[in-house]
């Protein structure tokens, strides 16, 4: 048996370099950043020259980065935070169909409040028409979110342009959900032209629980956490140094080694989408063919369903994830597939395979072993599947 | 996994009874709305006792491993006692069922009684 991640889409392993760096921070260094005597230097010199980092990795200045515990609690506070500061400007939001939960969540909790919510339908490719979100545009559009790419279905959106039009056209906030993005594929703010920007560490081999929002200058924003004056006033709590610090060094380095390991991972999935999507039978691609995060690979399979899947594959030593409702805590059919126009019962067939650093082409052939044993004895098994 | 039992997995990985009866004498089907949970199970009946049990389940683990319970749990039993088999004792034959599964045991009581409301149905009308 092998034992094959093909899960960096949930979480990535920190680096090494990582951990080192933050070690110290949870040991000698542990001072409150807040405290004027000497035990707060450190950490606090820490911390800024991990804003400094962050904000190289996406073109940004430091003072426009603010660390947050999670990439969703970075959506929350751009959606809720520029919605409710900017009141007077209007009252109706745009969010994609595909956005994450927690951006959709915190549009309806808005709705709740007051608020107006537009959703810009998708094609069968999950993709945004710039036009489609030039037509729902009005003069009390006050926030439009469209996320950079899609973890489920791997598609990568126009946001370039759709910003741009959402400038052209309206007065209202773009933010970007780029969770999916940061640290894997260029991700510049400037040439994206957004007002906000999420980010999460655990997506390009960082801690868990770190996030940054990017907030353009002059953006006005109202926090979510009150409290003391962390974050210049907009995040309150004592900040998570050695997580800050873990953070820093992440963005760091996921700079600096990006195109090698985009490089590293795009024949892995394309391997195994040719291999899936030609050699087995009746299963197929979801999300952008070509327009796809370098190594995101999402499929559906008729007949079995999802989390039956990746039972038996755990138990070969694979870990893989699905966009099934009965792998979903809450029992929901995923709504990023029923917005591409999936079939609900083909959809419940969702098999995600998200590869990083540590997959090579030995795991793509152990994977193609044990998959069509796994996709048969299901089938044999299901009053869908009549054999040809 | 979501903290299925041990009981639960044997079921999964070696789930009894799969299959279909071409001449079965009962056949019932349930689907599940909740999660898309399928199942159909086909009974054999001689005697008024269920000669034969099969099934076939489009499902997650538990929904599997349900299906698997229920044939078992019926094979060899009177139709009257096998209308008496309850979700209830399905979970609890299965040593527990997660929280959010339990609507699986349902869908198996269900199928099975379909199965025998069904043969009952053609009987009448013999």
């Amino acid at each position: 048996m092998r034992e094959v991640y093909f899960d960096y889409g949930a979480t990535t392993p920190p680096r090494s370099e990582v951990v080192e760096a933050m070690l110290p921070f949870l040991k000698e260094h542990f001072g409150n950043p807040q405290s004027l005597h000497r035990y707060g230097e450190a950490p606090r010199e820490a911390i800024e020259e991990a804003r400094e980092k962050v904000a190289e990795l996406i073109g940004a200045r430091s003072n426009e980065i603010y660390f947050t515990a999670s990439g969703s609690e970075a959506n929350n506070l751009a959606i809720k935070g520029v919605a409710l500061m900017n009141r007077q400007k209007g009252e109706h939001i745009v969010v994609s169909a595909v956005e994450h939960l927690s951006v959709i969540n915190a549009a309806r909790t808005l709705e709740k409040l007051g608020f107006e919510l537009t959703q810009v339908p998708v094609d069968q490719h999950g993709l945004v028409d710039p036009a489609d979100v030039e037509k729902v545009l009005r003069d009390d559009t006050v926030l439009v979110s469209v996320m950079h790419a899609n973890s489920e279905i791997g598609t990568i959106q126009p946001v370039g342009e759709i910003a741009r039009l959402v400038k052209e056209r309206s007065k209202a906030y773009f933010h970007t959900d780029a969770v999916a993005t940061v640290g894997r594929i260029p991700v510049d703010v400037g040439d994206l032209g957004v007002n906000l920007l999420s980010l999460a560490g655990d997506q390009f081999y960082g801690p868990k629980g770190t996030g940054a929002l990017y907030i353009k200058r002059a953006t006005r924003i109202m926090p979510l956490i009150d409290g003391g004056i962390q974050e210049a006033g907009r995040r309150a709590g004592t900040e998570n140094v050695p997580a800050i610090v873990g953070l820093g060094v992440a963005a760091q380095m996921a700079a600096e080694d990006m195109d090698e390991r985009r490089a590293h991972v795009i024949p892995l999935r394309d391997a195994l989408i040719e291999y899936l999507t030609n050699e087995m039978d009746k299963v197929h691609l979801t999300g952008h063919p070509a327009q796809r995060l370098p190594g995101h690979v999402s499929v559906v399979v008729e007949f079995i369903e999802g989390e039956s899947m990746l039972l038996l594959l755990n138990m070969q030593g694979v870990a893989a994830a699905s966009g099934s409702t009965c792998t979903s805590r809450a029992l929901k059919a995923s709504h990023v597939l029923t917005a591409i126009g999936i079939d609900p019962g083909l959809a419940n067939g969702s098999l995600l395979l998200t590869l990083g650093s540590g997959n090579s082409m030995e795991d793509v052939d152990y994977f193609r072993e044990v998959f069509p044993p796994i996709v048969d004895r299901l089938r044999q098994m299901s009053p869908l599947y009549k054999e040809a | 996994m979501p903290q299925y039992s041990d009981k639960v997995m044997d079921h999964f990985m070696n789930p009894r009874n799969v299959g279909e009866i071409p001449d079965a004498d009962g056949v019932g089907t349930v689907g599940n709305p909740v999660c898309g949970d399928l199942m159909s199970f086909y009974i054999k009946v001689d005697d008024g006792r269920l000669e034969d049990v099969k099934f076939k389940t489009f499902g997650c683990g538990a929904a599997i491993a349900v299906s698997s319970m229920v044939s078992e749990m019926a094979k060899g039993k009177t139709l009257e006692e096998a209308k008496k088999i309850t979700n209830a004792d399905v979970a609890e034959e299965l040593e527990g069922l997660p929280k959010n599964k339990m609507h699986c045991s349902n869908l198996g009581a269900d199928a099975l009684h379909n199965a025998i409301e069904d043969y009952e149905a053609k009987v009448k009308e013999a």
